[in-house]
């Protein structure tokens, strides 16, 4: 275990140097001087350059290179060109939006996915799982943007229950702060629930034609007792993995919903910035998404010893 | 024609088309695809001739979907739109393939590093949102159809690369291929001649996948402005503009919506059918 623990900490680690290194110098080709693009194009020649210094921007590649990956390790993001706060600071207030949002449509997700998929395999072949997996096919195929959409229609326009956008922000108190981002995390959730439901129903299934399974019946176990017993938690494996990979499209389908309801977080800075040619602060929220998916992965691979024991003494 | 050969060697056709989602699949696929071809020759009105005092009109039997804020016809624009959709995610599988099968192929073959280095750079690439690398792309070359393509495509590589190596390392220590090797043929020609025709099942199915996917990586592309770009009509394009006439109008986001829905739909139905014809054990990840 500590010798698989010790690898796969290594090879995390490896992927995060080597992605800092590739969104470093990929953003760093973008065409267009920040400098320049602060001052506006009446600004003189002199003016842009003194900007450059103090910038840092006259300094080489590499060498900033080295200066950015070395304030990453102490948090220190930089600081913004266009706020003219530090990134991290900013990073801090955004995430505080994108972060919630990410855990509420997780959490609503998983709660909806697996009795669905239970609820499909019980019922494999009948009415109940054909519907399921009818409606389920048509959630894969909803862009969850367009779901947000119709949610707002819904919700907010005829029904007139909840905020078509905006955030309050968490200081005009806990329930408006989270009446706004009820629509964002349905619209996260949904089209996600539908993947997960069908992953739970196959893995079940899966599960449910093994030998283990027909001694469990065989020794008068209900249908029912055998599922919940023995079926699911054999079937948690494939399920894991998938909500690992969830996270990650969650936390880039923030990107796009919080442009939907405009809300302040993450997804929207990083669309903002990119608009503005603010590098660093794009650089900072990239690394970060990037830092949260190999952690996810991580924990996840980690997770796989505590639900399936044979892992823990094997490795 | 591969598909008439396939019907000699395994009744491939006779089988799919006994399966209900293949056959879904492909219908919807098949309108999606001839209504873009259409949009070539005939749109029930040019999508280039805008008409202020027709703006804003709710479905009629003149205009099935209505018209948009510059009175253009919205189902004349889902059409032309279609065009742009599947060419995006057909160049970028095209990419995908063309870049990755190669790559996970000469991986499977080589072993040793060569093998370890590609496998750690799809970690990288895996690391990062598909999404979020295709927005970072766009935004470094700027928005346009082109460089969604290239985005989408990136992002395609690893995958194709991933299915591609799998697939080949199952097959190598398999006997036709050491017979091949046994033979004196070189590695290079096995992958041709033996690898690549059987894992040709397995990129099919990926492929449908794949493109289904791009399809909706380029709605939200152009739904943030990083896609095509005005007035090339595409289906996220024309969310973003119906978004801020929900109120006074919301045929103009339900139906480009639905045209995202039913082709997704279409192709997810076609690879699963695919998949279940192929090898029922593949059904697993859907």
């Amino acid at each position: 275990m500590s010798i698989y623990l010790i690898r796969r900490l290594a090879s995390g680690l490896l992927t995060l140097v080597v992605a800092s290194v590739v969104i470093f110098f990929v953003l760093e080709i973008l065409p267009g001087d920040p400098a320049r693009l602060m001052l506006g194009m009446n600004a003189t020649e002199d003016a842009v350059q003194a900007l450059r210094v103090q910038m840092g921007l006259d300094e080489g590649l590499y060498a900033r290179y080295v200066q950015w990956a070395c304030g990453l390790l102490s948090l220190d993001f930089g600081r913004s060109y266009t706020y003219s706060v530090p990134v991290a600071e900013l990073i801090r207030e955004r995430a505080a939006v994108s972060l919630p949002l990410a855990l509420i449509a997780l959490t609503l997700s998983t709660v909806i996915a697996i009795p669905v998929g239970l609820f499909a395999a019980a019922r494999r072949g009948r009415m109940g799982d054909t519907m399921a997996m009818t409606v389920s096919q048509f959630g894969v195929a909803v862009p969850n943007f367009w779901f947000a959409l119709m949610l707002v229609y819904v919700f907010s326009v005829w029904l007139r229950l909840v905020p078509a956008g905006g955030f309050p922000g968490w200081q005009s108190g806990i329930w408006p702060a989270l009446k706004a981002l009820i629509l964002p995390a349905l619209a996260l959730a949904l089209p996600q629930a539908a993947i997960l439901a069908r992953v739970t129903r196959s893995a079940l299934l899966e599960v449910l034609g093994e030998d283990f399974i027909r001694t469990a019946r065989a020794k008068g176990l209900t249908r029912k007792a055998t599922l919940w017993r023995h079926a699911l938690g054999n079937a948690m494996l494939p399920v894991l993995t998938i909500l690992g990979l969830q996270f990650a499209f969650l936390l880039a389908g923030t990107v796009i919903i919080e442009n939907v309801f405009y809300l302040p977080g993450l997804g929207r800075l990083l669309v903002q910035a990119i608009n503005q040619r603010d590098l660093i602060v794009v650089e900072g929220v990239v690394m970060l998404l990037v830092a949260a998916v190999v952690l996810i992965n991580l924990l996840v691979d980690l997770s796989y010893a505590f639900v399936d024991p044979r892992l823990r003494t094997r490795a | 024609m591969s598909e008439l050969g396939a019907v000699s060697e395994d009744g491939f056709l006779k089988k799919a088309f006994g399966n209900r989602s293949f056959v879904a699949g492909l219908v919807i696929t098949c309108l999606v695809a001839a209504t873009a071809l259409l949009s070539f020759f005939w749109t029930p009105y040019d999508v280039n001739v805008l008409i202020v005092s027709n703006r804003m009109q709710s479905p009629s039997l003149q205009h099935l979907f209505g018209t948009d804020q510059f009175g253009r016809d919205v189902l004349s624009m889902i059409m032309v739109g279609a065009r742009n959709s599947i060419a995006v995610a057909l160049v970028a599988i095209i990419i995908g393939m063309g870049v990755g099968v190669p790559l996970g192929c000469w991986a499977a073959a080589r072993g040793g590093y060569v093998d370890d280095v590609l496998m750690r750079f799809n970690d990288v690439v895996f690391a990062f949102p598909a999404l979020l690398s295709a927005i970072m792309i766009t935004a470094i070359f700027g928005p346009g159809a082109i460089n969604a393509i290239i985005a989408i495509g990136i992002f395609n590589i690893p995958v194709f690369a991933r299915v591609a190596r799998a697939g080949a390392l199952g097959l190598w220590p398999r006997e036709f291929v050491l017979a091949a090797r046994a033979a004196g043929k070189g590695k290079t020609l096995i992958t041709i001649e033996h690898i690549l025709p059987n894992i040709a099942n397995l990129l099919l199915v990926q492929g449908t996948i794949q493109f289904a996917l791009g399809i909706l990586a380029e709605a939200s592309l152009s739904y943030i402005g990083l896609g095509a770009q005005p007035p090339m009509p595409s289906w996220g394009r024309m969310l973003f503009d119906a978004q801020t006439r929900m109120v006074v109008a919301p045929y103009l986001a339900i139906f480009p919506g639905m045209a995202i829905v039913i082709t997704v739909l279409g192709l997810n139905l076609l690879g699963d059918g695919i998949a279940d014809t192929l090898d029922p054990k593949l059904r697993r990840q859907r």
